[in-house]
């Protein structure tokens, strides 16, 4: 642990350390000779391609990709043509224009739109895309002079545009979407020679470009300054150049490679130099270089200030100090007190303390990290307002990161990449890789919402798992359902759409059972023609435009016949499809209770339809069909009813004929009514006794009738014509109705006792009242007269009270 | 504006807060100057979530009713039409939009579809060739209307009838103790959707304790009667509509000193009723027997209040009044228009034709001659009476007699056949269908036991100081609030047998919270209840459910929730078919 210096390089003020990630697991024959070799950044995969310009056109080489520790993850012949280039993106193809011209270079870059990639075309001309999910192919305008491909070139994101900076020996362009300008490097000795490399930070941000006179230029991409320029006395190109820098940089540098030799070339003017045995190959990192070469990879990288403080040799950093006090309280010994006293003297405890904890962060070495990790909890330990979040946040995030770095896993991970990475994008490379139970540990571990955690991954697993072919679907559906269950988040619509695709539509069929929203069913089990459980979970969902969409969907695909027939197994359907036809389409709907035999419904139907029709012919056999259908619902009631209407309709349309009265869409009560009113009383009373009207209602009506027309002699012989059904009082009331107390007083003897009170106080005859009331012995009548009496009738108020107070 | 809707235990007015944030949002999606026009039905719900104000803060500057034809000129840019998701709408739309291509003009369409977008509408406008004439098809969902800071409906008129005439349960979809089928579909759908949602926004602190469901069709019985409370009454009347109420303008004339009143207003007068008045806050729920004392006692605070400016001798004091006027004049306005409102009551609560209407739906829920031919009904035929009063009581006279027997039901079927007309033979089936209407099949008639268990006639209702929910019909307790009374104590276990004889399945769904969302009670805090009423719910029964959260020793206070305030007539129109009607 003392030497953990030891491969610290000192470059200018800072220090550079190449320190080894993995020993690959791969066995390549041949080395990395011939290979055209592409890593993804943030310790991603490699491809690699073998010997890519085909010696006969029969070869086909093969494409592996590695995990980054060198565990194959996959292999596939090459079928196409020659490779020029070789980048990681998603699939995609760049379209005609590009397979007809042939593809000189290409590269791949990354931008904040997205994925990109550029190629330079046999005409010398640049096609760009800056993102390969939105393919939008711009042709960059030509480069004057340019025969062939230029001798290097770097694409550049700037201003949120992007651009090509290119050399074609002496001259340097930079090419945007609509111009090609000469630019000059500012500061560049003239005796610097035609640029031979370029290379662009990770970041874009800056630029490093040799000579052929081996003079290293650096700046920053936008070209108005210069850094530094180094000669590094070599006149052979390098393979390889790439810029080694991390966030907050003390002394950037950019690395070249020849074939034996690699040298980091401070900005500085300084460099190193490490002797390489074998072939290798360099990946830009955001806060360094991976050096993979056939046997092992190595991370070569600027110390993090934090790790130069607490390791430099005789530093008197705080955290430093704090991991010194530590070691000595591990050892029992009382330096640890003089230690810890000289940092609180300070008061920088604090500081320590969270020193060892970032630079545990940055430490590769489980050991390392160890130490740093107890020293912080040690000197914690001594403070009492020291918020612990940094310190358990920094603990979990490195077990997370020393699991994925493990060889097996093979994701070599540094914390800042971590931080820049995202958690998110950490479970997505594990799913993609199918470490399933990894992240679903990481996930449970970090306490992630489930929604976005183990879902996610389990959502992931299944749609994997949905083709594994040598799986019964049983088998499948049953493992899903134990793993996936519940699990908030996940869909099974998804996971079945998966099945789909991969043509097992009975297990898509079983997984969409375990759907809990059943409208997400829908969409596809008509997609699966399954349209029969398709209405049933649309009914099932409650939506009822997703029942419409199905059953529109199925008038569309099925014949008639079938189609009610499907509607009649699915009750709710068939209601809404009957609603809709009641508003659209009548005629459906007659049909479709003809289908079920619904003789009710469907007499209801004519019944209704028999109001819409003006002519009274069609409208009598809509309503003759509606009895014959009554009678086969065994609805007798209605039945009779309707022939009832039949039978009036006919009386009106006689009248009318005859007699023009106008009786059409009246009501039986309405039409005797009328009749009466025009006198018409034969008539009338003919359809009383037909019609079997009731004698109460009958008498009302005729007696109302009467008295409005003021026919007092018909009235009377009326009254008499037998014992009245309603009694007299109505007699009474409705003479007074017509102010003819006259007539009404005929009537009030006829009342029968109990009424007689209410008659006589009707014609307003309060002393006949009075008597009546007073003979029945009734006190509440008695009041109800005394109620109407007036100051003015004093003798008949005593002799009411006299009454009352007799009777107790 | 709205502070009535916080005062409540729960504060609804977040509810009215999002949909307004939610109106504003859309609005501002149609850059520019534009008009609306309505679908007339909206109106009245809109009218509680936004005025005109908010309208034209957004650039609202013309409205217009949506009506076939050509569209009326307006020089703005964006036309929006704010609609139902029906067809028959749609069909009107597609022809405004068409007469309008005609003029050249390079107006924006768009569509609100309120409360659902629907596929089918979308579908219909690409056959009429106008979809893709529409800039913005979005969807506004105006489910809960907050009503007063106890209550909340969907305005979902047809609710009921879906259910139990079309067999068409989807419009339970929006929304756990339960009784009821309707109740038991809600509770399933609720728990599947709590299934889909869970993890995604589980952590929110639930307000309600308890949800009950009640279906409509458990106690058919209670819209049916009369309401009896003052705000039952003045809907039973003048008929409620979106918190407004329309009246005679009679009695609301200004009579100002040395002016005759000549010219009588003729338009009738619109007042808003809600708990925002402190006035009608207090006497809303009270049976109208014991408004004429509070209006008296009011009217007395309120002219002491007057008299105190001769006792205001000091500046200060004098200010102290007049800044009091303001508020004292509002009161003495609400007092003047409530008066006048019982007048108008009064008149028709003493009047001999409710009296004994009222009599016979007691007679009715007492058990009285529920078996034979009632007279009062056979007379009100006789005299034409409106058929949806003979209905009103026919239906009670079926309900509280478990249905009648079929001499007595063929009799008033064919009495209402022959004096309304034919037509009316739909709507009979249809309310035979609701179960409003049956025929007897059994002997056995099961509401005298349901009656007596739950207590639902009370003898001695009190009227002015109630001491139970009977007061609120003047001594028939609502079933549907008795259910609810029991269920808070001594619970549902108590009363299974009851359970049994009312349509439906009852249930318990207990929902597991997340740890640490259990509220933590204060000492003497009430639990609260949602009950929502599947089918609509009476103003009486709200009053009643008033009451219940009022009493002291209930411990249990109750939020209420519907698909529509009704009453008896609404209802009963809610379920009429009218061939005609079909015409258009």
């Amino acid at each position: 642990m003392t030497f953990i210096t030891a491969n610290w390089n000192p470059l200018g003020e800072a220090f550079y350390r190449k320190s080894e990630l993995y020993e690959m697991c791969w066995n390549l024959r041949d080395g990395l000779r011939d290979c055209l070799v592409a890593a993804a950044p943030y310790g991603g995969p490699i491809a690699l391609l073998r010997e890519p310009v085909r010696r006969s056109p029969s070869s086909r080489p093969q494409l592996e990709i590695y995990s980054a520790s060198g565990v194959s993850i996959a292999s596939f012949p090459w079928k196409s043509g020659p490779v020029v280039h070789l980048g990681w993106t998603r699939h995609f193809s760049m379209g005609q224009e590009v397979v007809q011209s042939q593809v000189l270079e290409a590269k791949v870059f990354h931008s904040p739109y997205g994925t990109g990639v550029a190629i330079v075309t046999g005409s010398s001309r640049f096609i760009m895309a800056t993102n390969i999910d939105d393919l939008k192919l711009r042709r960059l305008p030509e480069v004057p002079g340019l025969q062939g491909k230029p001798s290097c070139w770097v694409v550049l994101n700037q201003d949120r545009q992007t651009k090509v900076l290119l050399s074609t020996g002496s001259e340097l362009y930079i090419l945007d979407n609509t111009s090609c300008t000469a630019v000059s490097l500012p500061g560049l000795a003239p005796q610097g020679g035609s640029i031979v490399h370029m290379s662009v930070s990770f970041s874009y941000k800056y630029l490093a470009v040799l000579t052929d006179s081996g003079h290293l230029w650096t700046g920053p991409s936008h070209l108005q300054d210069k850094m530094s320029e180094v000669d590094t006395k070599k006149l052979t190109p390098p393979k390889q150049m790439v810029w080694c820098r991390r966030p907050k940089s003390q002394q950037p540098s950019v690395v070249l490679m020849w074939d034996r030799l690699l040298m980091v070339v401070g900005v500085c003017q300084d460099t190193i130099q490490f002797p390489t045995e074998d072939q290798c190959v360099l990946v830009g990192e955001m806060d360094g270089v991976r050096i993979i070469s056939s046997t092992n990879q190595e991370l070569l990288q600027e110390v993090p200030l934090v790790c130069q403080e607490i390791f430099k040799i005789a530093s008197m950093a705080p955290g430093a100090l704090l991991l010194e006090a530590h070691r000595e309280y591990e050892k029992s010994s009382q330096k640890a007190d003089e230690y810890l006293r000289e940092i609180k003297e300070q008061s920088m405890l604090g500081e320590a303390v969270s020193q060892c904890i970032e630079a545990a962060g940055h430490e590769y070495d489980p050991n390392t990290q160890k130490s740093l990790m107890r020293a912080a909890s040690f000197g914690k330990c001594f403070l009492t307002d020291f918020s612990p979040g940094q310190f358990v946040t920094t603990c979990r995030e490195l077990r997370v990161l020393n699991s994925v770095r493990e060889s097996s896993v093979g994701l070599p991970l540094t914390h800042t990449q971590f931080k820049q990475m995202t958690l998110q994008v950490l479970i997505d490379r594990l799913v993609y890789r199918q470490f399933y139970p990894l992240a679903i540990e990481m996930c449970r571990y970090l306490k992630i919402p489930d929604y976005q955690g183990v879902s996610r991954v389990l959502k992931h697993w299944a749609s994997c798992k949905v083709q594994q072919k040598d799986l019964s679907d049983e088998a499948i559906a049953r493992a899903m359902c134990a793993k996936v269950g519940d699990s908030p988040g996940v869909s099974y619509s998804d996971i079945a759409a998966k099945a789909y695709e991969c043509g097992r539509t009975e297990l898509a069929i079983k997984l969409l059972d375990f759907e809990a929203r059943s409208g997400e069913q829908v969409p596809l089990l008509l997609k699966m023609k399954r349209s029969q459980l398709a209405l049933s979970k649309a009914v099932e969902s409650g939506d009822t435009d997703l029942v419409y969409t199905v059953v529109t969907y199925l008038k569309n695909e099925m014949n008639r016949g079938d189609f009610f027939m499907t509607l009649r197994n699915q009750p709710v359907a068939l209601s809404l499809y009957r609603q809709f036809c009641k508003l659209q389409e009548q005629e459906t709907l007659k049909d479709l209770y003809n289908q079920d035999d619904d003789h009710k419904e469907l007499a209801n139907y004519y019944v209704t339809a028999s109001y819409r029709e003006k002519r009274l012919e069609s409208r009598l056999s809509l309503l003759q069909s509606a009895v014959d259908e009554y009678n086969k619902a065994k609805n007798e009631f209605s039945a009779k009813a309707t022939e009832e209407e039949m039978r009036l309709l006919r009386f009106q349309r006689k009248l009318d004929d005859e007699k023009g009265a106008g009786l059409l869409e009246l009501s039986l009560q309405a039409t005797m009514e009328a009749l009466l009113a025009l006198g018409l009383y034969k008539q009338a009373e003919q359809l009383y006794r037909d019609f079997r009207v009731p004698d109460k209602r009958y008498w009302w009506l005729k007696l109302k009738s009467l008295a409005e027309k003021e026919e007092w002699d018909e009235l009377e012989k009326f009254s008499k014509s037998k014992k009245s059904p309603i009694g007299y009082l109505a007699f009474v009331e409705v003479c007074m109705k017509s102010n003819n107390k006259y007539e009404a007083k005929k009537y009030v003897s006829k009342v029968t006792p109990e009424q007689r009170v209410k008659a006589h106080l009707a014609i307003s005859d309060l002393d006949g009242a009075a008597d009546a009331a007073i003979e029945r012995k009734n006190d509440s009548e008695i009041a109800t007269v005394l109620s109407r009496c007036s100051a003015a009738d004093r003798l008949l108020i005593e002799r009411l009270n006299r009454a009352s107070t007799a009777k107790k | 504006m709205a502070a009535h809707l916080s005062y409540g235990r729960v504060n609804l007015n977040i509810l009215r807060e999002a949909a307004r944030k939610e109106l504003r949002e859309f609005l501002d999606k149609c850059a520019g100057s534009k008009a609306i026009v309505w679908d007339e039905y909206l109106t009245g719900p809109f009218g509680l979530i936004a005025q005109y104000s908010l309208l034209k803060e957004h650039e609202v500057e013309k409205m217009f009713t949506l009506k076939s034809g050509k569209l009326p000129s307006a020089d703005v840019k964006n036309i929006i039409f704010f609609v139902r998701p029906r067809l028959e709408l749609m069909d009107i739309i597609a022809e405004n939009v068409f007469s309008e291509d005609k003029m050249h003009s390079s107006r924006d369409f768009h569509i609100l579809f309120v409360p659902r977008r629907s596929m089918l509408c979308e579908q219909r406008l690409k056959e009429q060739g106008v979809l893709a004439s529409f800039v913005n098809i979005d969807e506004y969902i105006l489910d809960l209307i907050p009503y007063d800071g106890d209550l909340l409906s969907m305005e979902y008129e047809s609710a009921f009838r879906e259910c139990y005439l079309e067999n068409d349960q989807t419009s339970l979809y929006h929304t756990i103790y339960g009784k009821g089928d309707c109740a038991r579909h809600v509770a399933n759908m609720m728990l599947r959707m709590k299934r889909e949602f869970a993890g995604s926004q589980n952590q929110i602190l639930p307000v309600f304790d308890t949800l009950l469901l009640l279906d409509r069709n458990i106690d058919l019985l209670t819209p049916l009667a009369t309401q009896l409370t003052y705000e039952g009454l003045i809907d039973e009347i003048y008929g409620i509509t979106n918190g407004y109420v329309k009246l005679p303008p009679e009695k609301f004339a200004q009579k100002k000193q040395g002016e005759a009143s000549k010219d009588l207003p003729t338009e009738s007068k619109k007042l808003q009723l809600n708990s925002a008045e402190e006035l009608y806050a207090e006497i809303r729920d009270k049976n109208f027997n014991a408004v004429g004392a509070a209006l008296s006692k009011k009217a007395k605070i309120i002219s002491a209040a007057f008299e105190e400016r001769h006792n205001a001798k000091t500046v200060g004091e004098i200010k102290q009044f007049v800044s009091q006027l303001p508020h004292m004049q509002a009161a003495r306005s609400s007092l003047a228009n409530h008066t006048s409102i019982a007048e108008l009551i009064k008149d028709i609560t003493t009047s001999e034709a409710f009296f004994e209407n009222l009599t016979v739906e007691q007679e009715f829920m007492t058990g009285v001659d529920t078996d034979k031919v009632n007279t009062y009904i056979e007379d009100c035929i006789a005299q034409k009476d409106p058929l949806i009063k003979i209905l009103r009581l026919m239906c009670m006279q079926s309900v509280c007699n478990n249905g009648l027997k079929q001499k007595v039901f063929e009799y008033y079927k064919r009495e209402i056949l022959q004096t309304y007309g034919y037509e009316h033979i739909l709507t009979l089936n249809n309310l035979e269908k609701a179960s409003l209407l049956k025929l007897q099949t059994s002997s056995r008639n099961n509401y005298p036991t349901i009656r007596k268990t739950l207590k639902l006639w009370m003898e001695d209702a009190n009227e002015q100081n109630p001491n139970d929910i009977s007061y609120v019909y003047s001594g028939y307790a609502p079933l549907s609030v008795r259910l609810t009374q029991v269920l808070a104590r001594p619970g549902w276990r108590s009363i299974e047998e009851v359970l049994k004889l009312l349509p439906g399945p009852h249930f318990e769904e207990r929902q597991q919270l997340p740890a640490g969302l259990h509220k933590k009670r204060q000492q003497g805090e009430n639990r609260t209840t949602l009950v929502f009423f599947l089918g609509g719910v009476s103003y009486a029964e709200i009053a009643a459910l008033r009451f219940l959260s009022q009493m002291e020793d209930s411990g249990m206070e109750y939020i209420i929730a519907t698909t529509k305030l009704l009453n008896g007539t609404t209802w009963i129109k809610s379920l009429m078919d009218r061939p005609e009607s079909q015409i258009s």
